[in-house]
């Protein structure tokens, strides 16, 4: 077995383009989720509305990639008022109730064959998506990674990627230490405490919504620039879920929870994938077969989640004190 | 009256001579009325839960609004606060009328509430439970958040504010601890102060003394006194009526949704009506060994 290749895979993914295009999803899920305690189950539609934005203005109306990103923050903002005015004055569930379904929603809206013309139907849209971003990529054009097996096209998305990602992280340490940020956190602890010292609950949670999809309209963004093609059905409800995971193991409602969760889920996963095919590819497991590889790693990564939920629930930069408090 | 004699707080002798001439029955009008609620219903189902014809509250004095459980007090709470919607009515804070307005904005004009289950924000530390109170931040703001210079200066002027409250409340050693790792009782001072952080002209108390033992009750009736000393009208529900007794310049009781006596402290518990809703003489009389009715004189008998 070749531990350093399995070393070097691992750690590609771990901070790879599908690693980042989470990341993202998962800045703006912390907002809702952890700060502000929005149930927001279906942050796929933001991630979904990003690509889409690109695919569309960038294939079908064969207009600028630089427009495009401008559209798919103005696409996101609408869905996030289109989810939250009729929603974020109801209960919390009723907010989880129509997040998920106006996520499937929009999935089997933009694959729908009424819509090909526009959204390309169950194919998607694939072509050269991300051209005015490659053009401007400063490496040289025979470089290659000594270490890591990045081409020289994903290491110029991982690079901007990444310092977006970083960017964001203090956009959002910047708000949630402000008095903005003290009252979604109100908000999230007791919404009525909150509505009765003077606070109007229902603008901060929208505004929380609003900026959540944003972000995560930029995982969207990236997946097509990077990936070169938008396909709907990428866009499962189990993205979300994934996300939500991510969260939860890093620690909801702490700066740096996104991107240790990322970087942590994704080595784990792509880990558990490379010493399985090794093992298996060596003779080392003979009753398992490669095609087993892909399901197992998930069992395997929900036995991790189980074992950090029982010996450290708070996830891993939380604050055991915080989570031994009643919450109401 | 005598309990008034050995009390001089200027807000107290204000409240009780303010009071002195005014008529004790169910809905009388008062000298300087903050809030005037006429007509206030709301019915759950078949049950008429609030019913209220007319009800007006002095501005300085501390009003206890008492009843036995189930006289509808906490949801004529919820609704004078915005916090439920009513059926019908109207009412008025400092003459302007508030009917159907957001909870929120209620608070902004002056009227604060608290909660019969204390709402400390467990998850956030004492200080920012109390920043969170304060009214008119820019910081809160989402385009300035970002900008800490436009909102610096406000938060230490608010955190100044907060720690003066904190003093008078015995929690200015606890301002970096999590609310919810507070004790029950603190958390009761916590959720005051934090009311009077809005800078309230009406506190609204629900059951303040709910749970609470009996010293930290007493010290809980000492902040309340303090309020009104400060020229802020109280008005808090409870049912205990020895609790009221000690406080209270005027108790407006209620009895299956609707007012059934108003007056000062002595004069309401010696109500033969008042006795009877907290006790049912007509059915209660048969306990009594000698067959005499609880109450001397069954004439309070208008159900």
């Amino acid at each position: 077995m070749d531990f350093g290749q399995i070393f070097t895979l691992t750690i590609t993914q771990a901070f790879g383009v599908t690693a980042l295009i989470y990341l993202f999803a998962a800045i703006g899920l912390n907002i809702q989720f952890g700060y502000t305690g929005l149930l927001n189950f279906g942050q796929v539609a933001f991630v979904a509305a990003g690509a889409y934005s690109v695919g569309v203005i960038v294939l079908t109306f064969d207009l600028s990639l630089w427009l495009s990103i401008v559209v798919a923050l103005i696409t996101s903002t609408i869905l996030a008022l289109l989810l939250g005015i009729p929603t974020l004055r109801l209960r919390a569930d009723y907010l989880a109730i129509v997040t998920i379904a106006a996520s499937e929603l929009l999935r089997l809206l933009v694959r729908s064959i009424a819509f090909k013309d526009v959204f390309g139907g169950a194919q998607g849209l694939n072509g050269k998506l991300g051209q005015e971003f490659h053009d401007l990529n400063p490496l040289p054009a025979d470089f290659t990674l000594p270490v890591l097996s990045w081409s020289r096209q994903d290491l110029w998305v991982v690079i901007v990627g990444w310092s977006l990602a970083l960017l964001f992280t203090l956009f959002v340490w910047g708000l949630v230490r402000s008095p903005w940020g003290r009252v979604v956190k109100g908000i999230r602890e007791d919404e009525d405490a909150v509505v009765s010292l003077g606070k109007n609950v229902f603008v901060y949670k929208l505004q929380a919504l609003v900026i959540g999809g944003g972000i995560a309209a930029f995982g969207g963004i990236l997946w097509a620039v990077a990936k070169q093609s938008v396909q709907p059905d990428t866009f499962q409800p189990d993205f979300t879920f994934f996300v939500f995971t991510i969260l939860l193991l890093g620690g909801a409602a702490r700066v740096f929870g996104p991107i240790a969760g990322t970087v942590i889920f994704w080595f784990l996963l792509a880990g558990f994938g490379e010493v399985l095919s090794s093992l298996i590819n060596n003779g080392y497991i003979d009753f398992l077969t490669a095609t087993d590889v892909g399901s197992i790693r998930f069992m395997l990564m929900g036995l991790g989640l189980m074992l950090l939920m029982i010996f450290r629930p708070q996830g891993i930069f939380g604050d055991r004190r915080e989570l031994a408090l009643d919450a109401r | 009256m005598h309990a008034n004699t050995e009390n001089t707080a200027p807000g107290r002798a204000a409240a009780y001579n303010a009071l002195r001439d005014v008529a004790q029955v169910p809905g009388s009008p008062k000298p300087d009325p903050i809030l005037i609620a006429d007509h206030v219903s709301r019915q759950f189902g078949g049950l008429k839960a609030v019913d209220v014809a007319h009800v007006e509250i002095q501005r300085g004095s501390i009003t206890a609004l008492i009843g036995p459980n189930g006289a509808g007090k906490t949801t004529l709470f919820n609704l004078l606060t915005g916090f439920d919607k009513p059926d019908t009515g109207q009412w008025t804070l400092n003459t302007k009328p508030i009917a159907g307005k957001a909870p929120y904005r209620l608070a902004r004009m002056g009227m604060v509430r608290t909660f019969q289950l204390t709402k400390a924000l467990s998850r956030m530390t004492v200080m920012d439970n109390m920043l969170l109170g304060a009214n008119g931040q820019s910081g809160e703001r989402v385009f300035n958040a970002l900008l800490p210079f436009t909102w610096k200066a406000q938060e230490r002027a608010n955190a100044e504010r907060a720690m003066e409250l904190l003093g008078r409340f015995n929690l200015d050693t606890k301002i970096d601890d999590f609310a919810g790792s507070l004790s029950g009782g603190q958390r009761k001072l916590l959720e005051m102060a934090r009311a009077l952080m809005v800078g309230p002209e009406i506190v609204m108390l629900d059951e303040p003394m709910a749970g609470v033992n009996p010293a930290l009750t007493q010290s809980l009736l000492g902040h309340i006194k303090n309020i009104r000393e400060e020229g802020t009208t109280v008005l808090f529900v409870e049912h205990d009526m020895d609790m009221v007794h000690d406080i209270s310049d005027w108790v407006i009781v209620m009895a299956q949704g609707q007012v059934i006596a108003e007056g000062p402290p002595d004069a309401v518990m010696k109500d033969p009506q008042v006795i009877e809703a907290y006790l049912g003489s007509r059915h209660g009389s048969a306990l009594t060994a000698d067959g005499t009715s609880l109450t001397a004189d069954s004439q309070g008998g208008n159900t």
